[in-house]
């Protein structure tokens, strides 16, 4: 389909919101990867092994810090509906 | 028994209040004062009904059983949730913008508004939900029971299938009566998701005062209670590595495709920007609700004898302590827990076995006469009510039939493999343009016969619905086909087992048959408007009021709508804003009313791009409208493709195709002309008026003024006769109606008599002639060809701005075709117009010469009528005119006769 | 002295009219007869009212018309539309564009002259 081409260079605030865009793609994944550290870890069968408390933890500030890096980049991104950054799929 | 008393009239009061509650707010949303009830935050509870009595209750024991494994089920949809901006945000936007009122609708409009497709997506929804619901009311009743338990002089056994039936009754009742006010299913329903989210307050509130009590009141502080955990028996971290991403990739999964999620999530949906809290804080609840599952579990095991239900804890921990205000409390968390689930899934449920089964084979055995009455929207009330009760009544026939026997988790993760299998459609449909419906009703069946194969039969239980020796040597004794170890994968937990075999067997054939099967032109459309949402619809953008026409937009509308439907609806809109009549303003509120409401039936973009241009919008481009073009280009080309069968066919559309084009053509030329007409008659008609009036009206005038201003008035007069003779000449040449005086006449004599009529040989202007090649004998219509040369003449004479104008004329004679070229000396045509000087009114220059700018028109069907033509040639200095005609016109007049 | 009329009109004969009727009338009659600078025209010749032809050789007078209106000095003058094409969506383009009244020709000279006294007079 064609389209505009988009400008070479943006205002500060678009290119800012675009980025935030772009770290709100990662989030998820970065976020899935983090869960599944643990499972690198050693049982507890091996010497020095983990234990549920230890992954528990980590799960929840992995958690937490998630939520709070979605809230601020539910903040950031730009609130303009027509996304021009949006990328081309299909 | 005084303990459950209480809980009774507990519940009963709780279940009051949730009746005023959402009637309160479906009340106040009437009124239109409940802006509030469209607030994020209720849309992020709202969503909490994710987490079921299956979470309420059965994630301490699945955290019992096997540790922390149970948060799989929260992170998948974490996951999800902070990823918003790849998915969540496009199903939102397509769902609002194509009016979507379930996932089969999804599904099914995507795929073409294939029916089949939301018939099949639906009864998979309802084989899927419906042991769902049975889990729900299993809840209700044993953790009723489990309070008649600790009741313990009671005596008398509680009826569980008693119990399970008035819940489903209940819920029904309660569904009914807020999940069917209104008819679109797009509308939202105010009052229950109010319920809902009041539900979801109070579930968790309840599990975070369990956990905080069994934290700090039995275990005896945060580091006890981390001790007690690492003495139990699951203080190992030892979750096998395919569950822990299997699980959470299933839990992802089923949120997204679990018809209840999506009707809260998409249907439900306010304002897409709702989204952006929910984001964050939905993955927070899910956090909160979670934070206290292990040591509720560790604690449990701790405290509690030997072999009592961990799925229960959260309920008999309390109760065993004594402490029974916190376990009525945890009861209405678990009763909350149950009930939002029951209640979405049933309208999320019952809204896709009306529209898509009931509706049509109601629709077909009437014969689609009722569509002209208005008892249309009866009928689908009734289905819609009359499907809430099936459901619900479904749910207790299997809690019946299924007797209580498996444990919870179990079913639960069932249930979300089943819907799982909507994943590969729905993302596909999204994100890929070559999806298409084959593809998705290959792949969702060959998902769902594994996922029965390799699941859902056996889960019943050996020698229920899958005999052993299946299970145990597979089908006809081929290993590979055993269910729970498909093709030699043991070693994988069945639910593992089945979701990863079951889905991307599911993708790939969806995409190979998607790749090798060619699409229907709907689908195509629809495959562009989906995938490419957030170029075509601008739901959430907004409408500026620009001077748009209200009435233009009403027209416009009707066409699309009918007239009955566009004008109800602009009325309405006229008097919600106030105005009398029925044309409201053109508010950006209306417009956006207006765009959602003709998309449901000509497609967002069609829509967006129609108002566009009625609005005069800003901001749709030529390339917003060339898309919808393009894609509509594309529908024509392959609906002509698959209509023309046969060649001939073919031709007939072509043939067709090019007299309408005609016919259009002719239209527009008329109108033009009329218009030119109208102007070139009123013109010196305001003279002759104006003058007329000025000598009859005024008294003082002096003879001078008198005499020159009658002269104007004959002048005028003459110039009109003039038209209207031009005008019928026209009309006679072009309607063939001519009838051709043929005589013989020599050039030179022709060319004489035409100096002479032009007023050419008056002096003014040179003339040069060839008499040496004019002696050409010609037999034609003499009179008319004069009226050729005679045009060309005088326009040299009115156009030539030559300070000693000139016109030379050189004949010459060529296999029977003479030519002869008039050649002025002036500035000639300029480029730009020599496309049009034969066009009628074409005029040259601004200032008006007298013509009406009829003659060379009237000279191009001369020519043409004697068999020959009239040019401009633009590479001569001045305007030069080439008469070509055949020296005797005896075949071709014969011809054109 | 009378108010100032501005008349652009390109059909010299029309001009010649409009001119004798509404200068008779104690009207100062001033013409202009081609749309490429109109604009210009009534900004230099500050009239009370302006009478306006539709085509006119150049520019059309709709889009004259929408030129007046949206400049902030003009806006507010009162314009008469004459027009020979008598179609009703000539009269439609008129009203968006902002006339205070439209007339088709050929009309009678008591016509334009109330049309136009009205127009100065509210």
């Amino acid at each position: 389909m064609s389209r505009e081409p988009n400008p070479l260079f943006l205002a500060k605030r678009t290119y800012h919101g675009r980025r935030m865009a772009d770290a709100a793609r990662l989030l998820p994944i970065l976020g899935g990867g983090l869960f599944l550290l643990p499972l690198l870890w050693k049982t507890p069968s091996e010497q020095g092994g983990t234990g549920t408390v230890q992954v528990m933890l980590y799960v929840f500030i992995v958690w937490i810090f998630l939520i709070g890096a979605a809230a601020i980049l539910s903040r950031r991104i730009p609130r303009s509906e027509s996304d021009p950054s949006e990328p081309e799929q299909g | 028994m005084a303990t459950l008393n209480i809980l009774v009239l507990t519940s009963l009061f709780y279940v009051v209040l949730l009746f005023a509650v959402a009637f309160a707010a479906d009340t106040a949303a009437q009124r239109g004062r409940g802006r509030w009830l469209g607030s994020p935050l209720i849309y992020t509870l709202s969503l909490s009904i994710y987490c079921t009595a299956w979470t309420f209750y059965g994630a301490v024991g699945f955290a019992a059983r096997s540790g922390l494994e149970f948060i799989t089920i929260y992170l998948g949809p974490t996951l999800v949730m902070i990823g918003w901006w790849w998915t969540l945000r496009k199903m939102v936007r397509v769902g609002r913008s194509q009016r979507i009122t379930s996932i089969a609708d999804l599904i099914s409009s995507r795929f073409g508004k294939s029916n089949a497709l939301a018939v099949f997506v639906t009864i998979l929804a309802v084989i899927g939900t419906t042991p769902y619901i049975a889990l729900q009311l299993q809840s209700v009743t044993l953790s009723y029971a489990a309070f008649a338990d600790f009741g313990a002089n009671t005596g008398e056994e509680i009826n569980q299938n008693l119990t399970a039936f008035w819940v489903a009754a209940g819920l029904a009742v309660f569904t009914i009566i807020f999940g069917t006010r209104n008819l679109d299913a797009n509308e939202r329903h105010h009052g229950l998701v109010m319920a809902i989210a009041l539900e979801a307050v109070v579930k968790l509130f309840a599990l975070l005062a369990v956990g905080v009590f069994v934290v700090w009141g039995l275990a005896g502080g945060l580091d006890n209670t981390l001790d007690r955990i690492e003495a139990s028996a699951i203080a190992r971290w030892d979750v096998p590595g395919s569950r822990w991403v299997g699980l959470t990739l299933l839990s992802a999964a089923a949120f997204m495709c679990l018809p209840r999620m999506f009707q809260v999530m998409v249907v439900e949906n306010d304002d897409e920007r709702h989204l952006r809290m929910a984001s964050w804080a939905f993955p927070a609840y899910l956090m909160l609700m979670s934070l206290f599952v292990v040591p509720i579990a560790a604690v449990g095991l701790d405290i509690m004898p030997q072999g009592s239900n961990p799925d229960l804890f959260v309920l008999t921990l309390p109760l065993s302590e004594g402490r029974d205000g916190l376990a009525i409390l945890s009861f209405l968390g678990g009763f909350s827990s149950a009930t939002s689930m029951v209640i979405v899934a049933a309208i999320a449920l019952s809204t896709m076995v009306s529209n898509h089964i009931v509706m049509p084979v109601w629709l077909w055995t009437t014969g689609g006469s009722a569509m002209m009455s208005g008892d249309v929207r009866h009928v689908a009330m009734l289905a819609r009510r009359l499907s809430i009760a099936v459901i619900l009544f479904l749910g207790y026939l299997y809690f019946r039939l299924s007797g209580s026997g498996a444990a919870l988790a179990a079913i639960g993760l069932i249930s979300f493999v089943g819907v799982a299998q909507f994943l590969p459609a729905l993302l596909g449909g999204l994100f890929w343009r070559g999806a298409n419906r084959k593809g998705a009703l290959a792949g969702l069946a060959t998902g769902f016969a594994i996922w029965a194969y390799c699941l859902f039969l056996p889960s019943f239980g050996p020698f229920m619905l899958m005999p052993q020796e299946v299970l145990d040597q597979g089908l006809l004794g081929i290993s590979w086909l055993r269910p729970q170890a498909l093709f030699g994968t043991e070693g994988l937990s069945p639910v593992v087992h089945a979701f990863m075999w079951s889905v991307s067997l599911n993708t790939l054939v969806f995409f190979i048959v998607s790749v090798f099967s060619f699409p229907q032109p709907v689908e195509r459309l629809q495959g562009a408007q989906f995938v490419n949402v957030f170029e075509h619809s601008t739901t959430s953008g907004g409408w500026r009021g620009g001077q748009a026409q209200s009435e233009d937009l009403l027209i416009m509308s009707q066409r699309i709508m009918g007239a009955g439907e566009a004008q109800a609806l602009f009325s309405n809109a006229a008097r919600a804003q106030g105005i009398d009549g029925h044309l409201p303003e053109p508010t950006p509120d209306f417009l956006g009313e207006l765009e959602r409401a003709m998309a449901g039936s000509v497609g967002a973009a069609t829509a967006h791009a129609m108002i566009s241009q009625i609005v005069g919008r800003a901001t749709i481009s030529v390339e917003d409208l060339m898309a919808v073009a393009d894609e509509t280009a594309q529908i024509m080309e392959y609906s002509s493709e698959l209509e023309a069968k046969t060649e001939e066919q073919e031709r007939t559309a072509r043939q067709l195709r090019q007299v309408n084009e005609k016919l259009t053509q002719i239209s527009v030329q008329k109108d033009a002309f009329l218009s030119q007409i109208s102007h070139e008659l009123r013109t010196p008609m305001t003279s002759i008026r104006a003058f007329s009036e000025i000598l009859r009206d005024t008294e003082d005038m002096s003879e001078n003024e008198q005499s020159r201003y009658a002269s104007i008035i004959h002048n005028e007069a003459i110039r009109l006769t003039r038209l209207l003779d031009d005008l019928l000449d026209l009309s006679v040449l072009e309607n063939a109606q001519i009838v051709l005086n043929l005589q013989t006449a020599t050039l030179s004599h022709l060319l004489d008599r035409s100096e002479v009529a032009s007023g050419m040989s008056d002096g003014s202007f040179k003339v040069r002639r060839s008499p040496d090649v004019e002696d050409i004998e010609l037999y034609t219509d003499t009179d008319r060809l004069a009226q050729v040369f005679i045009n060309i003449m005088s326009n040299a004479r009115k156009y030539c701005d030559a300070e000693t104008p000139e016109l030379s004329i050189t004949p010459r004679v060529e296999d029977g075709i003479v030519t002869i070229d008039f050649a002025d000396n002036g500035a000639g045509i300029p480029a730009d117009k020599q496309g049009t000087i034969f066009e009628k009114f074409a005029r040259v220059s601004e200032t008006k010469a007298g013509g009406a700018g009829l003659g060379l028109a009237i000279s191009r069907e001369i020519m043409a009528r004697l068999g020959g033509s009239i040019q401009y040639m633009p590479a001569q200095t001045g305007a030069a005119f080439r008469v070509s005609l055949p020296l005797s016109a005896e075949n071709t007049a014969q011809a054109a006769q | 002295m009378g108010k100032k009329v501005l008349l652009i009109e390109d059909e010299q004969n029309i001009i010649e009219a409009v001119s004798f009727i509404l200068s008779r009338d104690g009207w100062e009659v001033k013409t202009h007869s081609n749309g490429h600078d109109a604009i210009d025209a009534v900004r230099a010749r500050t009239p009370d009212v302006i009478i306006l032809d539709v085509m006119l050789p150049g520019k059309s007078g709709f889009d004259i018309l929408r030129e007046i209106r949206a400049d902030q000095g003009l806006a507010h003058l009162p314009v008469l539309m004459l027009s020979a094409r008598g179609q009703a969506k000539d009269v439609e383009m008129a009203e968006h564009a902002g006339a205070n009244q439209y007339m088709t020709k050929p009309f009678s000279n008591a016509e334009v002259l109330d049309a136009v006294r009205n127009l100065v007079m509210s």
